[in-house]
């Protein structure tokens, strides 16, 4: 429009900045477009800078067909649960001495409270240590491999401590042919993956080794099918979880679908019942399934060229982690945040470990914080009310490169959730991505002590966009 | 006295705003210093010099909040208190859920199709790159934004240019656009008089005085104050001319400046003197009084440039009430002062203003200083006593370097008038009152007390101390002019009919001898 044009039309203008302006707007019948602004990329004048080199209309073009690909595996993907097998059988490097961890890359020494505590129960389970103090010194001493669950096609909840005689779910993306790992839930509370290790932590992973894992084995591969987890995880959220920390739709969907293979099973009524009993015992035992089922999806998208979706959230209770799928492999990290939310009586926010776990891959898909408005009933877990609810999953489009239209959300008029984080509109808008997750304590050996809402760090963002800018636009 | 340093992470709140809440914090019961800002490297620099050093203020970066507030050991819980209350005012107000609020301007644009401008007032680091993207969107920009570079502004001018596009500022104070104000403005008539200023509160003062000699404004353009440096070339002043010659609302051109580069001033003029309409030009300082073309009037002030401009819509001059200068008010004035009373002291709001009544004063007096003087000789900074006449223009960034502008925040102009007012050699203290949209809600009911008091203070020492005030607005505005001149009078205060006026006064006033 012209300068002579606009003196010919109706003044509409939008107020960046200062409200009074605006203020001064409306008392003159005007009504200015409103804005909410922060600086991009955290004020900091080097990502503004990569920012502006990915402005370059040429260069934006390429990332948004790049973006485009790597969206449309994200929602093409057709993750199948396919059976259950030991970690040392099936996962990808997997050997007796490695245990594997959430978050990016770190070395014993360095782990958090929780993290240590799993580690060092997670050898006194595979024998390799007679009791903690014995494991503490094993860990430490070098002769043990430690590598990020992502690393090995895996995903792992809270500490995400993995080893070798762990069973684990098997899920196979049917349309890109790409497979992803996954243990099995101990349930909440005091259990090794938020950092406890005492006796009853060992007695019910060994059951875990000996009974639930090979039931469940042994009911899957009665299932020559598999099971279409992207349909199932649809009907959770429409049932009113976002599945990620509300997950007593999904349970239920699961254990429901397992259960007539779990009967045809050999095992003893006994033990069968044990398995149901354990599943009904809380309503976590699907989180897992939704964690993988994510991971088989974003490893497909993950390594499009010139593609700024984000492909991995992930953290170790010492550094958030993320990875870009025109980045690959390469981790950039932030340090791990504190989550805020209610926590269970005794304990208060100085308890409490840093933000801990794969699960933000459900996140990284575009469930779990970006799904709360799905999932009203636990809003005041996470300190709001149902408004804030369908205000996260609504905000959440502004950092997201399309919709899920497989996943949609009935409560937004079936809005697909939220997918493909883009590390652009992330620094752009100053919108960090919301996180629905749990609180370990922070000293190993005590567990789980609530739950909250957490962001990941804006230096992980500011170095990955600095890293796509240097590749990118150079 | 306890020290509360707290560092919220990943906060922002605008600059402006900021500024705002640390005087109200500074208010609270029990407060001796509050300071809010964004952990900026000069922010930070602001903290060190008012003696703040902490390790948690070093690790804080530009997206944090820093809060450091100084009160006394048993008010502090509810000095943060306080503090915290106005922080959480401003969050709710924005988190309204009936209102609609865009996180980036493309999303802005995306929603809203019939946006058509911009008016950018975020912190300069940012400015630059939200207005290209509004120029790339086809949208007008006005960037009241300050600390822009040079080459930004340059590029943007371009980028406006060769787009067809307005781009008012940086540092653009003023617009009046279809009627509507824009930032810092005046409620006046529309009619057929356009404007192009370089200067904000100059184009100001032009609309309120066309609208006070019974014509109008089409539009009011803002260029900001460098356009017609050398390095810009007038880029916006031109094609604002150009605009305002093919308007067919508009049937007179008025351009204000402060001083100009000269060979911008000539191209400038060029232009002017393309257009098929009377250009009426202020070049405020400019020793030119011939345009060279015949349909371009140069005028000495905006006062002679608001009635030129009035006069060539075909108003009839006998029509008008003048305001001449009021000769026996000059001579009753000179007859209260004592011989040692020699000197002006100006404290002004408005850069424009101030060069105006400076610009009188030089015409007459040599020894004139300022903070926006060209000759080093005659500068002093803010920081620095008054000497002989002395005109500070305290909305200048060496007085507001991390503080809100005089125009919203009187206090440091109050300080400085009680100052002023133990010198026995000063006369008179002129000060403007700017009203309307942007500014101070009741400028001359903040700043009574500390007239009364500097009246009441050259009095105890058998002198009268002659405050001169200049109310810039309307009878549309609010507070209307009226209301706040006659408040001025009732404090004993002489009122001057304009910025023109005021200069002339000030000067007359304090004239001895064989300058008379």
């Amino acid at each position: 429009m012209s300068v002579n044009d606009l003196f010919q039309t109706d003044l509409r203008p939008v107020n960046l900045g200062l409200d009074m302006f605006a203020d001064d707007m409306k008392a003159q019948g005007v009504d200015p477009v409103l804005m909410d602004w922060t600086p991009p990329g955290g004020g900091d004048p080097e990502v503004i800078a990569a920012l502006s080199r990915l402005e370059d209309p040429a260069v934006a073009e390429r990332i948004d067909a790049a973006n485009q690909v790597a969206l449309d595996r994200i929602l093409t993907a057709q993750p199948f649960l396919e059976g259950f097998g030991q970690a040392i059988d099936v996962v990808p490097g997997m050997t007796a001495k490695t245990i594997l961890h959430a978050g990016p890359p770190i070395e014993f020494p360095r782990m958090s409270g929780p993290m240590k505590g799993a580690v060092t129960g997670a050898l006194v389970f595979e024998g390799l240590a007679k009791d903690v103090d014995e494991a503490f010194e094993l860990a430490a001493s070098g002769e043990i491999t430690f590598s990020p669950c992502h690393e090995h096609q895996s995903v792992g909840s809270m500490a995400g401590v993995t080893s070798a005689s762990m069973w684990m779910h098997q899920v196979t993306n049917r349309t890109h042919g790409n497979t992803a790992y996954t243990n099995l839930s101990e349930q909440l509370s005091k259990i090794l993956r938020f950092g406890a290790n005492d006796q009853s932590v060992i007695d019910r992973l060994n059951w875990m080794r000996d009974v639930f894992g090979p039931v469940l084995s042994g009911a899957m591969a009665l299932n020559t099918d598999g099971l279409d987890l992207r349909l199932m995880l649809s009907q959770a959220l429409h049932m009113g979880d976002e599945a990620h920390n509300r997950n007593v739709a999904g349970t239920t969907l699961l254990i429901q679908a397992l259960a007539p293979y779990i009967l045809e099973t050999d095992f003893t009524t006994k033990e069968k019942r044990e398995v149901f009993d354990f599943v009904a015992s809380s309503d976590y035992f699907s989180g897992p399934t939704w964690m993988v089922a994510a991971k088989a999806a974003m490893d497909a998208a993950n390594g499009v060229e010139d593609s700024t979706i984000v492909t991995t959230m992930a953290r170790n209770g010492v550094d958030f982690g993320i990875r870009v799928s025109g980045t690959g492999s390469q981790w950039f990290t932030g340090p791990a945040q504190q989550v805020i939310g209610p926590m269970f009586a005794g304990y208060t926010p100085e308890d409490s470990g840093l933000d801990m776990g794969d699960s933000a891959i459900t996140e990284t898909f575009g469930i779990g914080g970006f799904a709360m408005a799905a999932a009203p009933a636990i809003v005041a877990l996470v300190g709001g009310t149902v408004d804030d609810a369908m205000g996260y999953s609504r905000t959440m489009n502004a950092i997201t490169t399309g919709n899920n239209p497989n996943i949609t959300i009935p409560a937004l008029d079936f809005m697909g959730v939220p997918s493909g984080i883009d590390v652009r509109k992330v620094m752009e808008t100053g919108i960090l991505p919301i996180i629905n997750t749990a609180i370990a304590h922070k000293d190993p050996g005590i567990g789980m002590i609530g739950a909250g809402i957490t962001h990941p760090p804006v230096e992980a963002f500011q170095q990955a966009l600095r890293a796509l800018s240097d590749g990118i636009a150079a | 006295m306890t020290r509360h340093i707290e560092i919220r992470k990943n906060t922002y709140v605008d600059s402006v705003s900021l500024m705002s809440m640390s005087t109200k914090a500074n208010a609270v019961e029990g407060v001796t210093q509050a300071l809010l800002g964004m952990a900026t490297p000069m922010n930070k620099e602001v903290l060190l010099n008012v003696g703040v050093s902490d390790p948690a203020v070093d690790a804080a970066k530009p997206s944090d909040l820093m809060i450091v507030i100084d009160a006394s050991d048993d008010t502090i819980e509810a000095a943060i208190q306080a503090v915290d209350d106005i922080l959480a005012r401003k969050n709710k107000g924005s988190a309204d859920a009936a209102e609609v609020r865009y996180r980036t301007l493309d999303g802005a644009f995306t929603e809203v199709t019939d946006a058509n401008l911009v008016l950018i007032s975020v912190n300069g680091a940012f400015a630059a790159r939200e207005a290209r993207k509004a120029l790339n969107a086809g949208k007008h920009v006005m960037i009241f934004s300050d600390n822009v570079s040079l080459e930004d502004e340059l590029a943007l001018k371009t980028l406006a240019h060769d787009k067809g596009l307005l781009v008012m500022g940086p540092d653009c104070g003023t617009a009046i656009i279809n009627g509507v104000g824009l930032a810092f403005a005046n409620a006046v008539r529309r009619g057929s008089i356009g404007i192009v200023g370089a200067s904000g509160t100059g184009s100001q003062e032009l609309s309120v005085r066309i609208h006070d000699f019974g014509g109008g404004v089409s539009q009011l353009l803002g260029t900001g104050g460098r356009d017609l440096s050398a390095e810009i070339g007038g880029i916006s002043m031109i094609d604002g001319i150009r605009a305002l010659d093919a308007d067919p609302e508009t049937s007179v051109i008025v351009v204000v400046s402060k001083p100009p580069a000269e060979e911008v001033a000539d191209k400038v003029l060029a232009v002017a003197g393309a257009a098929s309409k009377p250009v009426i030009v202020n070049f405020l300082g400019s020793k030119r009084t011939e345009s060279g073309h015949a349909n371009v009037t140069m005028t000495s002030g905006t006062k002679p440039a608001a009635l030129a401009a009035v006069l060539a819509t075909g108003v009839d001059e006998s029509t008008l009430d003048l305001h001449a200068l009021n000769i026996p008010l000059i001579e009753e004035v000179r007859a209260k002062l004592a011989p040692e009373q020699k000197y002006v002291r100006g404290l002004f709001c408005g850069g424009t203003l101030c060069d105006e009544a400076m610009f009188a004063a030089l015409d007459k007096y040599e020894n004139v200083y300022s903070n926006i003087q060209k000759d080093p000789a005659y500068t002093i900074g803010a920081t620095e006593p008054s000497r002989e006449h002395t005109f500070l223009d305290m909305g200048d960034d060496d007085f507001t370097n991390g503080r809100p502008h005089p125009m919203i925040d009187p206090s440091m102009r109050l300080q400085r008038l009680a100052q002023e007012a133990e010198d026995p050699e000063v006369g008179v203290i002129a000060m403007d009152f700017i009203v309307g949209f942007g500014s101070h809600e009741d400028p001359v009911g903040v700043t009574i007390p500390a007239i009364t008091a500097a009246k009441e203070k050259a009095a105890a020492r058998g002198q009268h101390l002659e405050i001169l005030g200049y109310v810039l607005g309307t009878d549309l505005d609010t507070p209307a002019v009226t209301e706040q001149v006659a408040m001025l009078e009732a404090a004993g205060v002489t009122i001057s009919s304009s910025s023109t006026n005021l200069g002339l006064l000030a000067r007359e006033f304090v004239a001895k001898g064989d300058n008379r």
